[in-house]
């Protein structure tokens, strides 16, 4: 695609397969922590 | 559910429900935003035929027919109009284990900083108050019997000023990590410090045994001093940036904090997060203050244009940095588009209330540290024998994006997981009602953080 430039792939719905084992770092969001956007945390699931 | 924004030269649509991100050139984007607001599909001939007509005086049809062919492979690819198809089970969360412990080592402070939330420490109680090495050794008992089958456990040390209380700190560390052996898990140890304390030997033990220390410094000089000061008004700014220099340098420049808060008093806080920059952090957090509007430093709806440009500038700035080899890390621009969490984890948000509690000094139980204080919101105590307030985990773990109303029709839903419930409730009374006014800011950094991704892509 020549106008068109995709940034990354549709991972988001593939994720509820393997997803919710709660390894992951907990993502405080209120403004006294590192905290706010859940979407920088690592998802840390070995077996996804 | 699309979303598409320009910034600066940048034409960039979310695929709301995929993640995808897409960036277009102007003849796409415009095409794009043509048939999503006329509800056409780009598979019909009618697509074709109405966006023609639209366009034809700025675009040929062989082009326009060309972008259309393109958005017709990328929805049949899910990657753009891709259904919300997700069906969240909110019973999940309500049996889950403990995994997360905000403990309140110190409800004593040595500063006096005007926006603090928790009450200078005393967290609206009548007392200041140190939370003993015992009961800091039940509440990782607590945490390891209440753990199930989570490996990974994680305790901030959070105050107050948690370095009043350094001793106490240390024996529990020390306990946590026999408990480790004994029942396989592993803790992360967190501190959140003001830094006056800080010295060689609390260093020393933090380096070796915490995964993250969070340094809070609120920028440039005149701004954190008219905050931040000591109980006699002296600032605190000349005797914690040394210390916080150095506490980055030992850590490698990874794995900490800087973290300041901006008001009205800073709206161009894009100046503060470039200080803290150009003093050699390389982990930048500076966040918006959350209060009530009654305050003369509390951010106001009229001010959201200020911010968001402030947001603009210091994007673009740390874009250049980045580029130019000599870039940092702000916080609030870092998705990871690729390797981020589930979207079970993204529906659910922080799990405060049910994955994550507040342990106070007494052993009192909240759902997070910012209810702590909040007799409506106590659930239990460590000390007890039962389980928690069974009502209170459920209202929380029924919380996530599609109980809230305001954030069904948001791009930014899965990026924000609903915002802060504590300052929902604050702020409008509902844990279920996010702050307007962080939900906007929130979806300006969204946008910023998409463009740096694609400004940093090229």
């Amino acid at each position: 695609m020549k106008r068109i430039k995709t940034l990354n792939s549709a991972t988001l719905k593939k994720s509820a397969c393997k997803g919710g084992c709660g390894e992951c770092q907990t993502s405080c969001q209120s403004a006294c922590k590192t905290s706010c956007t859940v979407a920088n945390q690592k998802c840390e699931n070995e077996e996804r | 559910m699309i979303h598409t924004f320009e910034m600066f030269d940048k034409y960039i649509a979310l695929d709301v429900n995929s993640g995808c991100v897409h960036e277009l050139d102007k003849l796409s984007y415009d095409v794009l935003n043509f048939l999503d607001i006329k509800g056409l599909d780009p598979e019909d001939d009618e697509a074709l035929f109405k966006t023609v007509g639209e366009f034809r005086r700025e675009y040929s049809s062989e082009d326009i027919a060309e972008v259309i062919e393109d958005l017709a492979e990328l929805k049949r690819n899910d990657m753009l109009w891709a259904e919300d198809d997700f069906v969240y089970n909110d019973e999940l969360k309500k049996n889950a284990p403990v995994k997360a412990m905000c403990l309140h080592i110190s409800h004593d402070c040595n500063l006096r900083c005007k926006y603090c939330f928790a009450d200078e420490g005393k967290y609206h109680t009548d007392c200041r108050e140190l939370m003993s090495a015992e009961t800091g050794k039940r509440a990782m008992d607590y945490l390891v019997r209440n753990s199930g089958s989570r490996r990974n456990l994680e305790v901030d040390f959070f105050g107050g000023e948690p370095l009043m209380n350094f001793e106490a700190v240390k024996e529990i560390v020390s306990y946590a990590r026999e408990l480790e052996k004994k029942h396989d898990k592993v803790f992360r140890f967190t501190i959140t410090t003001n830094g006056i304390l800080l010295n060689d030997d609390k260093l020393d033990f933090i380096n070796r045994e915490m995964g993250n220390i969070v340094l809070s410094i609120d920028g440039r000089k005149e701004v954190n001093d008219r905050v931040r000061f000591r109980a006699d008004g002296t600032g605190s700014y000349d005797s914690i940036v040394p210390a916080f220099q150095k506490t980055a340098e030992s850590r490698g420049q990874d794995n900490y904090y800087v973290r300041g808060t901006f008001t009205r008093y800073n709206l161009d806080f894009s100046k503060d997060v470039l200080h803290l920059a150009d003093l050699g952090f390389k982990q930048i957090s500076v966040e918006p203050v959350v209060c009530g509007e009654e305050t003369d430093y509390s951010l106001r709806e009229q001010d959201l244009p200020r911010i968001f440009d402030e947001y603009e500038n210091l994007v673009r700035e740390y874009v250049a940095r980045k580029k130019e080899g000599r870039g940092f890390n702000f916080f609030h621009f870092m998705i990871d588009l690729d390797e981020g969490p589930c979207i079970i984890k993204r529906v659910s948000g922080c799990g405060c209330g049910c994955e994550y509690i507040a342990v106070a000094p007494n052993g009192d139980v909240y759902p997070c540290h910012q209810f702590v204080g909040s007799e409506e919101y106590k659930m239990g105590s460590i000390y007890d024998e039962g389980e928690l307030d069974r009502d209170l985990r459920n209202k929380f773990a029924a919380c996530n994006i599609y109980s809230k109303p305001d954030c069904r029709d948001c791009f930014a839903k899965f990026f924000c997981s609903g915002g802060c419930v504590a300052n929902a409730c604050l702020i409008n009374g509902s844990i279920n009602k996010p702050h307007k006014l962080s939900c906007e800011m929130m979806r300006k950094r969204v946008e910023c953080s998409l463009y740096a991704k694609a400004a940093l892509a090229e």
